[in-house]
């Protein structure tokens, strides 16, 4: 069996003139499981310190969590070679969220929530994203990135 | 990080999960908990101490769940944390698993 050809990193960024609001946090992470602890413990202190109040912090984190776990699965197919980068940024009382890859892009068309009325393992991510935060969806990533989820909750 | 504590009291398998229920730690829950379903014991599960689940876990506890009810084996959660809670009541399971609020109330009703 042959092994899968490694991915070249991207060296690209989301700069502040394609991105809303104040900088809070930027962080890049590989598209590995292990990291999403890493991930989930910035986004909820970023999200504690523009105000957010505990279920609030909660929901941010499942949301965020989920994106990044669709990113690992979905765009990047499981390849730990690629990267993932999260952008948080207070823009009056909300808070932003850009979760941008480096990989293909998806068929955004086909990203649908699934009924819940049928009880089956999995499909619940996007579910969970739109029910966590006020406002979520793909919007152009910046030059060099594959795709870029934009997702924005009320800071309360 | 996951760890998955199996004991058995009164011929009921608890299997107490703590930590976070992650992409990461899922596969290894997920074995945890088929395993002891395919062994056709009452199950508990305790998630007192789960910090954290997501869909991947969520989607584990649903198979296992499952399995166990074509197999007619018992399966039920008990003391589920708060952030677990949340979880469920976002895919609606607050209303398909049995969830009970202790863990004796769990290991009376199990069987």
């Amino acid at each position: 069996m042959s092994r899968p050809t490694k991915k070249k990193k991207n060296t690209g960024s989301a700069g502040d003139s394609e991105l809303e609001g104040e900088r809070i946090v930027q962080i890049r992470v590989d598209s590995r499981p292990e990291r999403l602890r890493l991930v989930r413990a910035v986004v909820g202190e970023a999200a504690s310190l523009c105000g957010c109040s505990e279920n609030c912090v909660r929901d941010i984190v499942i949301a965020v969590d989920e994106a990044c776990q669709n990113v690992i699965r979905h765009a990047y197919g499981g390849n730990a070679d690629g990267e993932i980068l999260i952008d948080i940024r207070r823009d009056g009382d909300l808070i932003a969220f850009n979760i941008i890859d480096f990989a293909d892009p998806v068929d955004v068309s086909k990203i649908k929530p699934r009924s819940l009325e049928e009880l089956r393992p999995g499909g619940l991510g996007i579910h969970f994203i739109s029910q966590c935060m006020d406002d979520a969806r793909f919007r152009s990533p910046p030059n060099g990135a594959g795709n870029r989820l934009w997702m924005v909750k009320r800071i309360e | 990080m996951v760890s998955c504590e199996i004991r058995e009291q009164d011929g009921i398998a608890v299997i107490a999960l703590s930590g976070d229920v992650d992409l990461e730690s899922s596969p290894k829950v997920r074995d945890v908990l088929l395993d002891c379903v395919g062994a056709k014991r009452p199950i508990v599960v305790d998630m007192s101490r789960v910090s954290y689940i997501d869909s991947s876990g969520v989607a584990s506890l649903v198979e296992a769940y499952q399995t166990a009810r074509r197999g007619e084996t018992s399966f039920a959660l008990a003391q589920v944390s708060q952030s677990a809670m949340r979880v469920f009541e976002l895919a609606r399971l607050d209303k398909v698993f049995t969830i009970h609020s202790t863990l004796a109330d769990g290991l009376r009703n199990a069987g």
